[in-house]
């Protein structure tokens, strides 16, 4: 296994230090100090420039990235831009060119009588209450969703659990917009669960409102045709709390794209994943944190196993500590599993710091293969072969499974990840 | 009684330049209760022989035979050989991802024993059986040999040892990296396997120290894949003193 991991001991971050050195590790990108504290991310500031040919400076830091609700804000694809270049533009079906009038999936909402789904016009106040696209498919999605899915979490609800079918019937290009607003005070899980076959541009947008706990868990459990490229934003509010769990085995090509930003202090951010690739798949996360306020805590960790000739995953875990975010704590990691030749996993972290009054701040990456020696030993212990893979997969990706917090949901992708297994060798 | 025959054992292994001959006709013949140590220079083939009675797929059995009790060996898989009642401990275990120690002792204790353990009275074995070979508790929740020492390793190998309680041991190098104490600690975990469970062992060692602590009832000299010569405890006394210069110059 190979490592590389950055922590910023408390000791270091005293009042009136200086920013960090040393940040060298692969990986690492250090911005110059940005004093520019325009929201890089979502919120009425971003869209109120969508139409001066967006927000933000491509190919700079993180925070320069553009956003813009205005698809032709944003140039063609190549494949060699910094956020595609692994994406295999070849299969994603036209969703960054096309004009995406398939039938969006069908959506229902099971589970809690106090969650509601509403549908709403696109050009209703909610759309962009905390989303603006920040890439060319997010873009093209949003233009082409004609209407908006609100599911709402009313003030001071309690532990409800709510689960969002997503349904996929047709491999028609389309587009799909839903907005989930936890209002304040409110704790509850909601299931975004896809299913189907769909090519799909979808954006997902989260209000987290002052002192509400909002877990999700997208589950991206699509038949083999699909393509899913979902750009799912959050803006956290004071006192919140947001969990996100991306859980991908199933589909052809799916790029997931989560994003969570501060805006009040005191909030905290949990952002795991868990990806199961299997031959030919191409199962691709990029994720932004954006500490642009003081005191806020987040955490990310993915884990991906991965088997079969071609099977490719790509993690890429963005993390921007803004000047103004002192008192930071962050950490983020990244751990894959290649259980089979012919299968690659490609994990980038980047870790951008600004200030070096915080609290701490690392990443870490690890890409280890199951391999004949380990099989050897376990085998050697009496362990049949089998039960031998099977012990190393569960008990790798439990750490996220038991993240979930729902046993019914659990269940299921234990059970997903045992079928997985079945299905070895391509 | 058991016994883990080796006959003429000859092993190969496939390197870029072809195959190599590892072995070159090893014969041994190892009964419950009894301990034979084998010692020999480096690159002789000790963990060759090791990991070819464990069934590694590295090594390719050319000739000759491996027996217990009368079933033949090389026709099973390794985990059937563990079943059978073979235990490896190894030169160098092996770190294993994803998997708690906890959930591995388990898992493989039902494979061997072909049912689940006593809940109850399995927890407190394992307790036990770390406690006397003073290993943290808090190992049980890590991964299987996941940035443990090297001496934690060989002790852990050791508490394996203990509680799956094999027929027939192989123990490879088990007191390189151990510390004085460690040493102790490690040797009467393997004293009590062979008392408790009426065990066969097979230790490869360099050194006469351990041999202090586990009481060779036959040395075996291993020089370029084969026995060169064989005797009791004093033969290892005997090695430390002169080397093995006598019979290298003689293969050469
Ligand atoms: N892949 C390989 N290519 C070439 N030679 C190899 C290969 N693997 C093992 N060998 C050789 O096989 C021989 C026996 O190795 P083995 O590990 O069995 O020795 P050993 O007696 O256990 O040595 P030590 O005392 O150092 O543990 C050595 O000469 C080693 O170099
Ligand atoms: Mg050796």
């Amino acid at each position: 296994m190979s490592e590389t991991t950055t922590h910023i001991p408390e000791e270091k971050a005293r009042i009136g230090a200086p920013s960090i050195p040393g940040f060298t590790e692969e990986g690492e990108d250090l911005s110059p100090i940005n004093d520019n504290t325009s929201s890089p991310l979502g919120g009425s500031a971003a869209k109120a420039h969508s139409h001066g040919g967006g927000v933000g400076v491509p190919d700079s830091s993180r925070a320069g990235r553009l956003t813009s609700y205005n698809v032709d804000d944003f140039a063609k694809l190549t494949g060699r831009e910094e956020d595609w270049r692994f994406t295999p533009l070849k299969r994603i079906k036209g969703l960054h060119t096309d004009e995406l009038t398939g039938a969006a999936p069908k959506v229902e909402l099971t589970g809690s009588d106090v969650v509601t789904l509403s549908e709403v016009p696109a050009d209703d106040v909610l759309n962009g209450i905390a989303h603006t696209p920040d890439d060319r498919v997010s873009a093209n999605g949003w233009k082409y969703a004609t209407t908006s899915q609100v599911v709402t979490i009313p003030k001071n609800a309690e532990g409800e659990k709510a689960t969002l079918r997503i349904t996929g019937e047709s491999l028609e290009a389309a587009a799909q917009h839903i907005i989930v607003v936890a209002e304040e005070n409110s704790e509850a899980t909601v299931v975004l669960d896809h299913v189907g076959s769909a090519v799909l541009a979808q954006n997902v947008e989260f209000d987290v409102r002052p002192n509400a706990r909002l877990t999700v868990v997208s589950l991206q459990a699509w038949e083999d045709d699909s393509v899913h490229a979902s750009s799912q934003q959050a803006l956290v509010a004071a006192g919140a709390s947001f969990k996100h769990v991306a859980v991908t085995f199933g589909g052809d090509l799916v790029r997931v794209n989560p994003s969570a930003r501060f805006t009040g202090e005191r909030a905290e951010v949990e952002l795991y994943g868990l990806y199961f690739a299997d031959a030919g798949q191409h199962l691709e996360h990029r994720l932004f944190v954006d500490h642009a306020v003081a005191n806020c805590k987040s955490n990310v960790l993915y884990k991906g196993a991965l088997q079969g000739k071609d099977a490719h995953t790509v993690w890429v875990g963005d993390v921007l500590i803004q000047k103004a975010a002192v008192g930071t704590d962050s950490y983020e990691a990244n751990r894959n599993l290649v259980l089979t030749d012919g299968a690659r996993a490609d994990s980038v972290p980047n870790l951008e710091i600004e200030t070096g009054l915080i609290d701490g701040a690392g990443h870490a990456s690890t890409t280890g293969r199951f391999d004949d020696e380990h099989l050897f030993y376990l085998m050697a212990r009496g362990i049949d072969e089998k039960t031998a893979r099977r012990l190393v997969v569960r008990g790798f990706l439990n750490e996220i499974v038991q993240q979930i917090g729902d046993e019914a949901l659990q269940e299921r992708l234990t059970d997903t990840i045992e079928s997985e297994l079945a299905a070895t060798d391509n | 009684m058991s016994t883990l025959e080796i006959k003429d054992l000859h092993v190969s292994i496939d390197t870029e330049q072809g195959e190599k001959e590892i072995l070159k006709g090893v014969t041994l013949t190892i009964n419950t209760n009894e301990t034979h140590a084998i010692m020999g220079p480096n690159g002789s083939g000790k963990s060759t022989l090791a990991s070819t009675i464990a069934g590694h797929p590295r090594y390719n059995v050319t000739s000759g035979s491996i027996t217990l009790d009368g079933e033949d060996v090389l026709e099973m898989s390794v985990d059937e050989r563990a079943k059978a009642g073979l235990f490896l401990a190894m030169q160098y275990p092996v770190e294993v991802p994803g998997v708690t120690m906890t959930n591995f002792l388990r898992t493989a204790k039902t494979a061997i024993d072909g049912e689940a353990p006593k809940l109850r009275t399995w927890t407190k074995d394992v307790k036990e059986a770390m406690s006397k070979l003073k290993i943290d508790a808090d190992f049980a929740q890590r991964n299987v040999n996941e940035g443990f020492s090297g001496g934690e390793k060989k002790r852990v190998e050791i508490l394996q040892l203990e509680l799956f309680k094999p027929k027939f041991a192989v123990l490879d190098e088990t007191d390189s990296g151990l510390d004085v104490d460690a040493l102790k600690i490690v040797s009467e975990g393997v004293n009590r396997a062979q008392d408790e469970n009426n065990m066969g062992t097979l230790l490869i060692t360099h050194y006469t120290r351990i041999l202090r602590y586990i009481k060779p009832d036959f040395v075996h000299v291993f020089v370029d894949g084969k026995v060169a010569e064989q005797g009791g405890p004093e033969l290892a006394d005997r090695l430390e003193e002169e080397g093995y210069d006598r019979y290298t110059s003689v293969s050469a």
